[in-house]
């Protein structure tokens, strides 16, 4: 291990170049996780942030806000349901904005939301014609106590706070008053709007199973936890599988690369395998070295990329992309790319069982 | 105690068509405890791999081969790998030096790769590179050593591990003339110092004064 670390502090040249390329895979691994953290984040955090047992929509819906319809009886229903502590509606229009200052077309996309029962990190629903908004939406010239025209009816909304991680399909959270989302909905999407005591979904508090729901409203509903809520929200388990997917072809061109370059080292030093072998090396201790320069160069790599990334972070406007970069997803980048390291690196090993220490004489 | 005795060594390895070629036919050799030796013989006649079995490189197909009283003619490849760390000194025909590291670290690199001694080795290092006149080249690269330099770089890499028996490969091959009965000199005289026995193995037979006795191979065939 020694030596093998002498020759990486020595000959540094001589790593540089896969040094270089695993540096560039990292920073591709490490955005795409941060990209892929970013777009669930921003479409599902409206759903996670909800302080609840059960998330319930009509049966048909397919946990879309917009199929989805819960009538007052359905209602009672869940609330009678035994284990079910509270009960709240649930209700979101996804429309443009206007925000003072900004041009005509220059639209802020946000999700109204109108509720009972107040999410994590969100106050009691405001006063009608008031609404909390997210973070997001500073990034389009949002302010507090500003007061910003929703839809094509420019129906008048104030913001009389912020909130936090609250986004819903992409677009940020505005947390109002029942009246509020109801009126906002009526006057710009009339198909779509609602008779009083008609929800989209129902947030449930209690000791209670959504399958339980389910049963208890004959069917009726469709009821998730907020996990299965998250996921179920459609197009978020697709960009999740697709960017997976993207992920893990990035991994194993990291593998790839790793195998060949230390194949083509392993090939180069047969000759030095050779004699140190004769001298009582064993094979483990050489492909023991193998792998500690194989860890070391990822972990360079892994620890320059993720630096990088973070001033990419940083360098990035606010609301531009929607990338989330933390510790935890550049950590477990760095994780599969050691893995990776290891997996490239064992494809030396036969060929460093297979030197002889014959070949160091004659 | 004898350094080796190889009795009726056979070598024989099987060629991808499945005939069979002698490397080394039924061979008697002894070599006292502090006795220097010269195998002679053209290219091809074995020399190499009695070397290689006599280092625990090889192993034999028949025959008895005990190194200092250490039968190892049935080791298996640890056993052997074992026996190489701690009783055989290797001085490779083109010096083989490890290129990154520098004199003394070519020297207790044997004891990385073994027993690990660590503050011991460092001394027996420093102690050998002093005998053999490299006490102020202890800091250099192999690149920046002369060819007679590295050769005796390479010969405290063979004593490191205070072997019983060295190896030394056409240690004289790649050196001219003079440099070469130099180096000659040198290994006589470390291994008379130390009473180490060694084989010189050669196909120059001007540096068989320098040995104790010559043994000539032929077609694997050894001839006193």
């Amino acid at each position: 291990m020694k030596l093998a670390l002498k020759e990486l502090r020595r000959r540094p040249g001589r790593f540089a170049t896969a040094t270089v390329i695993l540096t560039l895979i990292a920073v591709l691994l490490m955005f795409l996780g941060s990209l892929l953290d970013g777009l669930i984040a921003s479409s599902t955090g409206a759903i996670r942030a909800q302080d609840a047992d059960a998330i319930v929509y009509s049966a048909s819906a397919q946990a879309s806000f917009q199929r989805s319809r819960i009538e007052p009886d359905i209602r009672s229903a869940v609330e009678s349901v035994d284990g079910v502590d509270e009960v709240g509606g649930l209700g979101v229009v996804q429309l443009g904005a206007r925000v003072p200052g900004n041009g005509p077309r220059d639209l802020a996309n946000v999700a109204l939301f109108g509720y009972e029962l107040a999410p994590d990190g969100v106050p009691e629903p405001p006063a009608d014609g008031e609404a909390y908004a997210d973070e997001v939406l500073k990034a389009d010239g949002v302010e507090e106590g500003m007061t910003i025209e929703i839809g094509p009816a420019r129906t008048p909304v104030d913001v009389i706070g912020f909130v936090s991680d609250t986004s819903f399909n992409g677009q940020g959270g505005l947390w109002a008053s029942e009246a509020t989302w109801r009126s906002t909905l009526a006057e710009n999407r009339p198909d779509a709007q609602l008779a009083d005591g008609v929800w989209q979904a129902l947030v449930v508090r209690g000791d209670v199973e959504p399958g339980a729901i389910d049963s208890a409203t004959d069917g009726a509903t469709d009821s998730y936890t907020v996990d299965g809520a998250v996921n179920a929200i459609p197009g978020v388990s697709e960009q999740q599988g697709t960017f997976n997917q993207i992920i893990g072809v990035t991994i194993a061109v990291a593998l790839v690369v790793i195998g060949l370059f230390f194949a083509l080292i392993t090939v180069e030093r047969v000759g030095l395998y050779g004699v140190l072998k004769a001298l009582g090396a064993k094979s483990s201790t050489i492909f023991g070295g193998l792998l500690v320069q194989a860890v070391v160069v990822t972990l360079i790599a892994a620890s320059v990329a993720g630096a990088l990334v973070v001033l990419l972070d940083v360098v990035i406007p606010p609301g531009s992309i929607p990338i989330a970069v933390s510790i935890g997803s550049i950590v477990s980048s760095a994780a599969l790319l050691l893995l990776a390291a290891v997996i490239g690196c064992s494809f030396s090993l036969r060929r460093v069982l297979k030197v002889d220490p014959a070949s160091a004489i004659g | 105690m004898n350094a080796l005795e190889l009795t009726d060594v056979r070598k024989v390895y099987t060629m991808g068509d499945g005939s069979d070629v002698v490397a080394l036919d039924r061979s008697n050799l002894t070599v006292a405890e502090d006795e220097i030796i010269a195998l002679v013989g053209p290219s091809g006649s074995g020399k190499t791999t009695l070397c290689s079995m006599a280092g625990g490189i090889l192993s034999p197909t028949e025959g008895r081969i005990v190194v200092a009283g250490e039968d190892i003619s049935d080791y298996g490849d640890k056993e052997l790998t074992k026996f190489r760390q701690e009783s055989i000194g290797f001085v490779f025909q083109s010096v083989n030096l490890v290129p990154f590291l520098n004199a003394k670290e070519n020297l207790t690199v044997v004891d990385e790769l073994g027993a690990r001694t660590g503050k011991e080795a460092q001394r027996r290092a420093d102690d050998l590179l002093g005998e053999l006149g490299l006490g102020d080249r202890k800091q250099n690269m192999p690149s920046q050593l002369s060819g007679g330099q590295r050769q005796r770089v390479a010969i405290g890499r063979a004593l490191m591990n205070d072997p019983k028996l060295v190896l030394f490969d056409e240690p004289t091959s790649s050196l001219d003339t003079e440099l070469g009965e130099q180096v000659m000199e040198l290994i006589r005289t470390e291994m008379k110092r130390r009473g180490t026995a060694a084989i010189v193995v050669t196909h120059d037979e001007r540096i068989t004064e320098f040995c104790d006795r010559s043994v000539h191979i032929v077609d694997g065939r050894l001839e006193s």
